[in-house]
């Protein structure tokens, strides 16, 4: 009897990247859900666009690159880049500006530079990043957490899906009315102001470590961050070192001037510290690939969060962070090489 | 009772596998019948086919040498029992690197008569050379599958010194359970092979390593040394049932804890391994003085009806192997020779079993890996945690995709030891093994190249040379004329020899004309 050959190892390899894509969704779902209790549907909604701007754009430069669209657009790696830009993006954001800076994260900066696995830089982060430079106003329309105690106007279902498609607001509602500086806004101009982190953060939207509401979000990143490290998606190197890294920089900066720095926990749990922490520099293609590098590559970005948070030009760093230590990656790679087995 | 103890080290890297040992380990070693044609390949080894001793048409006996060969590096092939050589020509076997390969194929008569043997006398082998000849005319070779001649790396370390045998029972890929079938049954005939190793070796003790998940095995080795005199010498140390942990620098790293340097072997640490099939066949020959003509082959698989092992003639083909275990199922589309992870495809079961064959799976559709494109690399690095030689299957895949020799070399390509973890836990499905295996044929190839390409230089350069000391002797024999062309007496004497010759040639033509 005649058989068909094909190379060693035979037995069917027992992960894949669709199951790795779709498990970190799951993972951030429970955070997804108390960010929509706090702060509205609008995460749908940009989650809607982002998602279909992205398969959009990626089914057009997969059939442009001439690559199976089918087999690659199945991966999930598109949808996860796409959901993790609407978790940066504010609750209230035009249709237009989502699509635009899914699309971008898809077209140039995955695709033109080689598309799945070959992107130097992590596509959602350049998305946003792309989107706060370019639409800074929007960037910044962030709702108070619904917290009870706030007198706030808060928009319906309806009306943030209208604002969604259309821009347009209800009568009588303007967008200053809508909004309020998130903590990490009014930190930054608080001490802009000469004041003391303690005058600060007597606002209402300060909880006992970050903002309200981000705290529990970041609880529950918190929680799919380790389902992540339990199935073995992502290791414990990056957000280890980046976490430890921010805590240890504002331990000791909080220590020494408590009314000029914030403590560890606000900088744990303000802004997007966790979710980049767990979701964000964790993406394995635009991260370091050696344990040692990870580390580094990890507390690099804790050092620019940190840096950037103190003394740059936007209330959060983790973006940019990410995006400049993603540059530092071949490097890393290079020289963080493990000892080869008997040398 | 010999209590077993765990070993020292812990494996890099390394994979849990799904076993399916237990499709084949239900019975007993089972005695396969005689099939009615041998087939045997006249080396097991590679690239090193060995003078023919038989004619067609000529009867052979059981253990009747079918090949005689330079006795360090192969082993003679023995007629597996008795009958009449129909042809000696190409035919399909089981191996990697070659489809066909020229074998002895021998009509059986049934009758299985064997060639009368003495059992060896070790006190006569008394250098490193006699005993690797002793044990390579007796067709002593490694049974773990790599077909090492037994007697040439005995005889090494017996020259080098050793400070421990070690005997592999640690069979960590899945299907296969030859091995541990061969604890449980035969686990006497282990000791005494491996008593006789030590013997042979001047070696202090031996190390029988197994996987902590074979608990028969365990208890009948543990019986077996509790019954003999010597056991001080022995010692059997479980190691974790982790793929690769019997590969043997995995092996010694997890019962030592100590690495085999990167380009050395065990010996280099003093270590030695052997294979527990080997020690037993060692021990049988010792005993009987009968050459190594049989061995245990596990068939299993889902595409095979019976799964079970069995003690099989070499030189049985594969075909009648199947068939004597009920033959194939429905749906059974690839038949592998070794593990699910390291075995070689087969392109036809007419090639026949050697001392190689440790097993046979008859896979179907849902065993094995889908044909799916691959996806491109994600660099999740799960293959670095995985490997067992500490490499970054990551990197080295981008620098084979970009064919950069020397980014390969330097992350040590050669260190792979092919197990195939990093193609298991890669969620791109990347054949990465087999990219690697091409990637180190083109190095050797450009190596080689290279090799022969400074050969070829230095060919040139010997040649300018020796023109150029043709060139200067020429002229100094040049120079040396002119020297003494420049002496007026030297001068003056040629010219007056000249003047002479022509002189001379005139008188000559002169008596001619006359």
């Amino acid at each position: 009897m005649k058989f068909a050959t094909a190379a060693a190892p035979h037995l069917q390899p027992r992960n894949s990247v669709a199951r790795m894509m779709w498990e970190v969704l799951l993972a951030l779902s429970p955070a997804a859900v108390i960010h929509v209790w706090y702060f509205g549907p609008g995460l749908i909604f940009n989650t809607a666009v982002a998602v279909l701007a992205a398969l959009g754009s990626e089914a057009l430069m997969l059939h442009l690159r001439g690559r199976p669209v089918e087999r690659h657009i199945g991966d999930g790696s598109a949808v996860l880049t796409a959901v993790l830009l609407a978790f940066a993006l504010p609750p209230l954001t035009p249709w237009w500006i989502t699509a635009t800076g899914s699309a971008f994260a898809i077209i140039v900066v995955k695709h033109l530079y080689g598309g799945l696995g070959f992107n130097v830089f992590n596509p959602a982060m350049a998305g946003y990043v792309v989107l706060l430079i370019s639409f800074p106003g929007h960037m910044s329309n962030w709702t108070p957490p619904n917290i009870g105690d706030l007198d706030y106007p808060y928009l319906t279902v309806l009306q943030t899906l209208n604002y969604t498609l259309t821009g347009r607001l209800p009568d009588a509602l303007t967008m200053d009315a809508l909004t309020r500086a998130t903590p990490l806004d009014a930190m930054r101009s608080g001490l802009a102001q000469m004041q003391t982190v303690g005058e600060i953060r007597v606002d209402p939207t300060f909880g006992d470590f970050g903002g309200r509401g981000w705290e529990w979000i970041g609880n529950f990143i918190i929680i799919g961050g380790i389902y992540l490290l339990w199935r073995g998606i992502i290791r414990w190197h990056i957000p280890v070192a980046m976490l430890v890294t921010i805590m240890l920089l504002a331990t000791i900066s909080f220590s020494i001037n408590p009314d000029r720095f914030s403590g560890p926990g606000f900088h744990l749990f303000a802004g997007a510290t966790l979710l980049g922490a767990f979701f964000i520099a964790t993406d394995p293609v635009s991260a370091a690939t050696t344990n040692l590098g990870r580390l580094i590559y990890g507390a690099g970005i804790g050092v620019l969060v940190f840096v950037i948070r103190n003394w740059g030009g936007y209330p959060d760093g983790v973006a940019f962070a990410v995006l400049l230590m993603n540059l530092t990656v071949p490097l890393l790679d290079r020289y963080t090489r493990p000892r080869v087995f008997g040398t | 009772m010999t209590e077993a103890i765990q070993g020292d080290g812990r494996l890099a890297g390394g994979i849990a596998l799904p076993a399916r040992k237990h499709l084949s380990t239900a019975a007993p070693i089972a005695t396969a019948p005689l099939p009615s044609r041998l087939v045997h390949p006249l080396t097991d080894m590679p690239g090193r086919d060995s003078r023919v001793l038989v004619q067609v048409g000529e009867r052979v006996l059981r253990g009747t040498p079918l090949s005689a060969c330079d006795e360090t590096h192969a082993t003679v092939v023995h007629a597996a029992s008795s009958g009449t050589v129909r042809a000696i020509e190409p035919h399909p076997v089981a191996d990697l690197r070659r489809s066909e390969a020229l074998c002895v194929i021998i009509d059986v008569d049934g009758h299985d008569e064997s060639l009368p043997s003495t059992p060896p006398d070790p006190a006569a082998w008394t250098q490193d050379h006699s005993i690797a000849a002793a044990l390579a005319q007796a067709g002593l070779a490694g049974l773990g599958g790599a077909v090492y001649p037994t007697g040439r790396k005995l005889a090494e370390g017996r020259r080098l010194g050793l400070k421990s045998l070690i005997i592999n029972g640690a069979e960590c890929e899945p299907y296969i359970s030859c091995d541990d079938m061969l604890m449980r049954e035969r686990a006497d005939e282990i000791i005494a092979g491996t008593l006789a190793m030590l013997e042979l070796t001047g070696c202090p003790s031996a190390i029988i390593a197994l996987e902590d998940d074979k608990s028969e095995a365990l208890a009948a080795l543990e019986a077996a040394v509790a019954a003999r005199q010597r056991r001080d010498r022995l010692a059997i140390v479980t190691v974790p049932t982790v793929f690769p942990s019997g590969g043997e620098r995995q092996l010694i790293q997890l019962i030592t804890g100590e690495e085999v340097p990167s380009g050395g072997y065990p010996p280099d640490l003093g270590y030695l391994c052997q294979n527990v099939g080997t020690a037993a066949a060692l021990a049988r020959w010792l005993a009987t003085g009968r050459p190594v003509t049989s061995r245990i082959v596990t068939v299993t698989g889902g595409g095979v009806a019976n799964p079970q092992n069995l003690e099989v003639r070499l030189g049985t083909p594969i075909a009648d192997l199947i068939a004597a275990c009920g033959g194939y199922r429905d749906g059974v589309v690839r038949l592998i020779m070794g593990g699910g992870m390291t075995g070689i495809a087969l392109a036809s079961d007419e090639a026949p079993v050697t001392r190689a064959s440790n097993c046979i799976i008859a896979a179907t559709v849902e065993e094995l890996r889908d044909e799916q494109a691959p996806l491109p690399c994600i660099r999740c690095g799960d293959c670095a945690d995985a490997c067992p030689a500490r490499l970054m299957p990551q990197l080295l895949h981008w620098h084979a995709l970009r064919e950069d020799d020397a980014e390969l070399a330097g992350l040590n390509l050669f260190d792979c030891i092919e197990c195939g973890c990093c193609d298991l836990v890669c969620p791109s499905h990347i054949p990465l093994t087999e990219q690697f295996r091409g990637a180190k044929r083109r190095l050797w190839q450009s190596r080689s190249d290279e090799q022969r390409a400074r050969v070829a230089e230095r060919r040139h350069e010997a040649r300018q040379q020796r023109l150029a000391t043709q060139q200067a002797a020429h002229h100094a024999q040049l120079e040396e004329v002119r020297d003494s062309a420049r002496d007026p007496h030297a001068a003056s004497d040629a010219i007056a020899q000249i003047m002479a010759r022509a002189k001379r040639d005139r008188d000559s033509r002169r008596e001619d004309d006359n």
